[in-house]
């Protein structure tokens, strides 16, 4: 083998190996050592990429967190290297699993925690509308108590659904208005949530 | 010491209110029924006497019958020796009007919350309870949900369908009315 070949061939697997993804830049006008953007779409891209979950598990889908949390999965690919298990620096509120009515005012504490802006990501059948549990004790959906951004269903969702739930998330946090929290619209749904 | 002699003094201490429903035959432990105001006596016996020794109330738990007048709500009280390695069932009955039974707990203290539980889903009151409030279910809850006249569904969802779920002319959305929504 030629030291030329030998190169090239060490050249292409190197470029194998380093076959990493960047995000894609917003729309802006660029030129030589510049680069002009509007700052609702460079921090829409920031926060996008580096969410912080706080996971909410009560049952049978937080197991399915694990595993998406877990290397097969690996949903620090996604900037979720961190968990928050505060509410206070936790930027999305993960609840996967079955929500008691007792549990209800917890869950809206929890969420009232958070400081804005949140996101709340819906794992399951049974934090989405109460599941197979029509019964008594059991929340029908969690968005009887906080607003909720996406739902995944499922009984449970397999960890590429939560995935595709949580870049639903990012996306939703890519687009969003640096101005929406403060619009009336969505002090009107605070407000029908009794929640300041 | 075995199950029948359990019987037999029972029957010797309480001639008069020892109603043996059930004999322990190898796979069950015996099943006896006693009026309500004998609950308090029985137990401090069955766990006082050195010859059976029910140190320990493994259950206590309400069930409701109601085609049975006058005896629609039970409490089913479990017994263990762990001495003498004995089992024992008790059943007290009380009228729904009047569902009221003595508490337990200054006998064992784990009648404490189960008692609580049994009130949270039968309405059965305890008298003498230290603290008689709800347990597991919400503390706004008015009605006590394991009672047979309440459906065990959430009664606040509009989304279904009766027709589904047997119950026609019932009060509720149909089909019709979900089309005509949309």
């Amino acid at each position: 083998m030629t030291k030329r070949l030998r190169l090239v061939i060490l050249k292409d697997n190197f470029r194998i190996m380093s076959d990493i993804k960047f995000a894609q830049a917003p729309t802006g006008v660029e030129g030589q050592g510049f680069f002009a953007t509007s700052l609702d779409q460079v921090i829409g891209l920031a926060r996008a990429n580096s969410i912080w979950p706080l996971p909410f598990a009560t049952s049978c889908c937080g197991i399915e967190f694990m595993a998406t949390m877990g290397s097969n999965y690996d949903l620090a690919r996604f900037g979720m290297e961190r968990l928050s298990f505060s509410p206070r620096q936790a930027d999305l509120l993960m609840v996967m699993g079955t929500v008691a009515k007792k549990m209800g005012p917890v869950l809206k504490l929890v969420y009232e925690q958070m400081a804005e802006p949140r996101w709340v990501l819906s794992v399951g059948a049974c934090a989405c509308s109460g599941g197979i549990f029509d019964t008594y004790s059991v929340l029908q959906g969690i968005d009887k108590v906080i607003p909720v951004d996406v739902y995944v269903p499922g009984c449970p969702p397999r960890p590429e659904q939560i995935i595709d739930g949580i870049m639903k998330i990012q996306e939703l946090v890519k687009h969003e208005s640096l101005r929406r929290r403060h619009s009336p619209q969505y002090q009107e749904l605070m407000a029908s949530y009794n929640i300041q | 010491m075995n199950h029948s002699t359990l019987l037999h003094l029972l029957s010797q201490r309480f001639p008069e209110h020892i109603h043996i429903l059930t004999l322990a035959d190898g796979k069950h432990m015996p099943t006896i029924e006693i009026p309500r105001e004998q609950i308090k006596p029985v137990l401090n016996f069955l766990k006082s006497d050195p010859k059976i020794s029910m140190s320990f109330l493994t259950d206590l738990c309400g069930v409701h019958f109601p085609d049975q007048a006058g005896k629609e709500l039970s409490v089913v009280y479990h017994l263990h020796s762990f001495i003498h390695n004995l089992r024992l069932r008790i059943k007290v009955f009380c009228p729904i009007d009047e569902p009221a039974v003595p508490s337990v707990t200054d006998i064992y203290a784990a009648a404490n919350w189960m008692e609580r539980e049994t009130y949270d889903f039968f309405g059965i009151l305890f008298e003498g309870h230290p603290d008689l409030r709800r347990i597991l279910n919400v503390d706004e809850m008015d009605y006590f949900p394991l009672r047979k006249e309440y459906p065990l569904e959430d009664m606040t969802r509009e989304d279904k369908d009766d027709r589904y779920f047997g119950r026609e002319g019932h009060e509720g959305v149909t089909f019709d009315k979900r089309v005509d929504r949309q």
